[in-house]
């Protein structure tokens, strides 16, 4: 009876008794005993709810959270066997905003070791299949918490985004996938990828539940001074208000895309028309520019903050670190020497202000901007390692609305060829959460697209 | 030997006595507690913990920057400066790079200042900035432990330019720079403790030549200004005598052994270290405006050199002790607090000059509350007899010396009188009654 539910729907039966909380969540973690060794969507599992007592937003709602946000007394590695025994001694800001809304954590999930790569294969602990076919990855770096929303380990789950990877995962894993602005949800406890990028954010089975999450989470935080001190709003019933609004459509986010997708991106470009929608075509900075930009930056980032694990304070010295990791460190340190940092950090810099500019300019005329979280659906596991690069160019159409900050949100569009799940993407202006979960929520209404996706889930009973 | 000159340059760090950490919410003050008890995710560097900067911090760091006649930027930010360590727990200490809050100030001395008799002197200030404090390493036996108490607090870092040649100014200019920190009350500025810590850097040249050496030598570990004196006067001549053998000496930082007098190598510097500085992403940039600069210039006190300049010429006190009075901010406000409540009971003509002499000599001790202090002061205090005969002698041959001072006093310049006072005083050995003398000198004027 549980199969599939929303948080909405479970809510619906905790209030009217048809379930209580701890049958909510052992049917949750028997689910999770059942699929996940084969799944490998969390890395830890907790056997007792902790937190039945709350009466919030969440109440009695088990959650799967992304294992690089600290959990107290829970253990958080981040997929990195350098944190292998790193038991946290403080909760995340995120987290403690969900126990506070009632929810109870199902259990810490896998994802690309320090959140480096969009697939879970850098992963210390191995990758995570997609529950669409097994074969195939779920994405990453969430693709833990997106593979056990999807196999329905867990009914919602907390991910986060540097530059992507809430969006592709959840496009892989055909589920919704809402990265806010950044500093709209505190960073506090989030183990550091990108600090000037990264985001936590929900990923759902349907834009409601997002918008649940959202506004539990979201919010001024005295702990993260890049937290934006701009009021939240009551999300979930400002996205039930019947809005229209303009969607703008840059061809330069249309290139290089799969056929069945490019194909599914105009149709649901054809039923925001028929909802009353405008479209306006507009032009934006190619996304090519950010793959650069973003690299420099996010490497520099990346390189700063695993200085930390330097093998005195954490379980294991650093020769536990993946070659990503390293690769990664090693082009930060290049990027800043000393005679280079002009030509490579502040240039990209300069490049990230144009980004910002660019989309400023954008958002004068349109609401929203209209893409796809990914040029493809679900690759094979193993495909990756032909590309160094992967992650950069498989999130291009992410990079420029994380390098500017903007929130963006895919949401599932129906299946391609192969049966496995595609998406639509859209982007707004800042601190507009409220505006882009109104009209995916409409889209959603319209459509059932989730439906379809849902059906899916019934793949793993 | 040819002639040489040292050059020297100065790094100052000053822990500020704020509530809280720089960036956490930790005590702060409190790092002689036991090792890792004043410690939270922040200041330990623990995956996914954030900085949020002390605000009360930074406008300290703004005051001490105004303090010491510096321009404030505007717009300033924090970055990260990477380097490995082990008491760095983040592997990068949040610092300034290139917009430090303040630039480009001086302290400026007069030649009667304290001890110091040279010319009037400027020495200019480079930067001050506001960084993280790092932990502490504890060598015991063959183990190395860490404390990281003393993570976290607040530390400006006061950088001179290359502006000293001599180490009794370096001397100098870091008393004057102590009182004034002391003055603002932003830190205990305690040698010992290590709250405020000094390290010149040295080199030598041959007097003429432009630009500066190809090398210096920083030294670390120095807890009093007599150290710091002795330390630069022997780098000066271990590398005069290494120059004249036709060696550079190496470019290194060097300890400082108390007992010894000597310094000895500690690390050597091969060349600048690349710190791999970015902007802290985690950390905004600041804004400042005018007003709210202003706001906090107004909170700076009378500082130690302008309160000695009032000293001498308004209350015609002796240089040395308007020195040694304004060394010490409670002592010149213990002084100023007498003073008042004793002119209310004595109008005579200086009277500060004597309150100061018994507090400088310690006849009557600062440790007695200003009440009593005023209560014996006024006790001793009995009108000494003037033998006129000798005033009138006096008066004449202290005028005749001092036509310029007569001169001003008909001008109008009246203050001058004080002086005089003074120098009749002088004449008769302080055997006459100030204001006696003072009635006299006015009639002798008229």
């Amino acid at each position: 009876m549980l199969l599939g539910k929303t948080i909405t729907e479970i809510k619906d039966l905790i209030k009217t008794k048809k379930m209580s909380k701890e049958e909510v969540f052992s049917y949750f973690v028997k689910r999770i005993e059942k699929h996940n060794p084969l799944i490998n969507a969390y890395l830890t599992v907790l056997k007792k709810s902790e937190n039945t007592n709350i009466d919030g937003l969440l109440s009695g709602i088990p959650l799967a959270v992304k294992d690089n946000f600290c959990t107290k007394g829970v253990r958080t590695t981040a997929s990195a066997k350098v944190l292998d025994n790193f038991i946290p001694p403080y909760e995340s800001t995120v987290t403690s905003r969900l126990k506070k809304a009632g929810y109870s954590l199902l259990g810490k999930t896998n994802m690309d070791a320090w959140a480096h790569g969009s697939s879970t294969e850098t992963s210390d602990y191995g990758a995570t299949k997609n529950p669409w076919d097994i074969s195939r990855s779920p994405g990453g770096s969430s693709g833990g918490t997106a593979a056990a929303v999807s196999a329905y380990l867990a009914p919602a789950g907390i991910g986060s985004e540097t530059a992507g990877s809430i969006r592709q995962p959840a496009s892989w894993s055909g589920v919704v996938g809402l990265k806010p602005t950044y500093g709209r949800v505190p960073r506090y406890g989030v183990i550091a990828m990108g600090s000037s990028l990264d985001c936590p954010g929900p990923l759902t089975l349907s834009v409601e539940d997002a918008a649940i999450i959202l506004q539990s989470i979201a919010g001024n935080d005295k702990f993260d001074a890049t937290s934006a001190s701009v009021p939240t709003e009551d999300y979930v019933s400002k996205m039930k208000e019947k809005k229209t609004y303009t969607i703008g459509i840059a061809q330069e986010y249309f290139e290089g895309l799969d056929e069945d997708i490019k194909k599914s991106l105009g149709e649901s470009i054809k039923i925001f028309e028929k909802m009353g929608f405008k479209t306006k075509k507009i032009s934006l900075l190619s996304p090519q520019y950010s793959i650069s930009v973003y690299t420099i930056i996010q490497r520099a980032e990346v390189m700063s903050n695993l200085a930390r694990y330097d093998g005195i304070r954490y379980g294991n010295p650093r020769t536990f670190f993946g070659s990503e990791a390293k690769r990664r460190g090693m082009l930060g340190t290049y990027t800043l020497s000393y005679g280079y940092y002009d030509a490579f950090f502040k240039k990209a810099q300069k490049v990230r202000t144009l980004i910002i500019n660019d989309f400023k300019r954008a958002f004068k005329e349109v609401d929203f901007i209209i893409g796809t979280p990914t040029p493809i659906t679900a690759l094979k596991l193993g495909e990756f390692e032909k590309y160094p690069f992967f992650g950069e160019l498989m999130d291009k159409f992410n990079e420029p609305g994380a390098m500017a900050g903007i929130p963006g949100i895919s949401l599932p569009t129906g299946l391609d060829r192969n049966g496995l799940p595609m998406s639509i993407h859209l982007m707004a202006n800042y601190f507009r959460e409220s505006d882009l979960l109104n009209a995916s929520y409409q889209f959603e209404q319209e459509t059932d697209f989730m439906g379809v996706i849902k059906k899916g889930i019934l793949n793993l009973k | 030997m040819k002639d040489y000159t040292p050059v020297i340059g100065l790094e100052i760090h000053v822990e500020l006595k704020t509530k809280s950490g720089m960036f956490c919410q930790c005590a702060n003050g409190l790092h002689e507690a036991v090792p890792n008890s004043q410690v939270c995710p922040v200041c330990l560097g623990l995956p996914g913990a954030l900085p949020v900067p002390n605000k009360q911090a930074i406008e300290w760091t703004i005051k001490v920057g105004k303090a010491l006649n510096c321009t404030i930027n505007k717009h300033t930010k924090f970055d990260r400066k990477h380097y490995s360590y082990p008491d760095l727990a983040k592997g990068y200490q949040i610092s300034q790079y290139d917009e430090p809050i303040a630039v480009s100030g001086y302290l400026e001395f007069g030649p009667n200042h304290g001890t110091y008799k040279n010319e009037a002197k400027r020495f200019c200030i480079h930067r001050v900035h506001l960084e993280e404090d790092t932990g502490k390493l504890i060598h015991k036996n063959n183990d190395t432990l860490i404390d990281f108490n003393r993570s976290g607090v607040p530390l400006v870092e006061i950088v001179t330019e290359p502006d000293f040649s001599s180490s009794s100014d370096v001397k100098m200019f870091l008393e004057e720079l102590h009182a004034i920190i002391r003055y603002l009350d932003v830190s205990e500025a305690d040698l010992e403790k290590g709250t405020m810590r000094m390290e010149p850097n040295i080199s030598v040249k041959v007097k003429g030549v432009e630009g500066l050496p190809n090398y210096k030598v920083e030294v670390k570990n120095i807890n009093s200004f007599n150290f710091v004196k002795r330390a630069i006067d022997f780098e000066v001549k271990r590398h005069m005598e290494l120059l004249e053998s036709g060696e550079t000496p190496l470019q290194e930082t060097r300890g400082w052994n108390s007992e010894k007098g000597i310094t000895y190598s500690q690390r050597t510097k091969e060349g600048a270290h690349d710190y791999r500085y970015f902007p802290e992403p985690d950390i905004p940039p600041f804004n400042f405006t005018d007003s709210y600069i202003d706001a906090i210039t107004k909170t700076i006190p009378e500082l130690p050199k302008t309160k000695m300049e009032r000293y001498i010429k308004a209350m015609g006190i002796r240089e040395t002790d308007a020195y040694i009075l304004t060394r010490d901010k409670s002592l010149s406000e213990y002084f100023e607090t007498v003073l008042s409540a004793i002119k209310k009971e004595n109008k005579e003509v200086g009277i500060e000059q004597k309150i100061v002499s018994v507090i400088t000599n310690k006849r009557i001790p600062t440790t007695l509350s200003t009440k009593d202090f005023v209560k014996k002061f006024l006790e001793n205090m009995r009108p000494i007899d003037t033998d006129t005969g000798l005033l009138d002698t006096s008066i004449k041959a202290v005028l005749a010396r001092n036509e310029k001072a007569v001169t001003e006093y008909k001008n109008g310049k009246i203050t001058v009188i004080m002086f005089l006072v003074g120098q009749v005083m002088k004449e008769m050995k302080g055997k006459a009654d100030a204001s006696a003398v003072r009635k006299a000198l006015e009639l002798q004027l008229e």
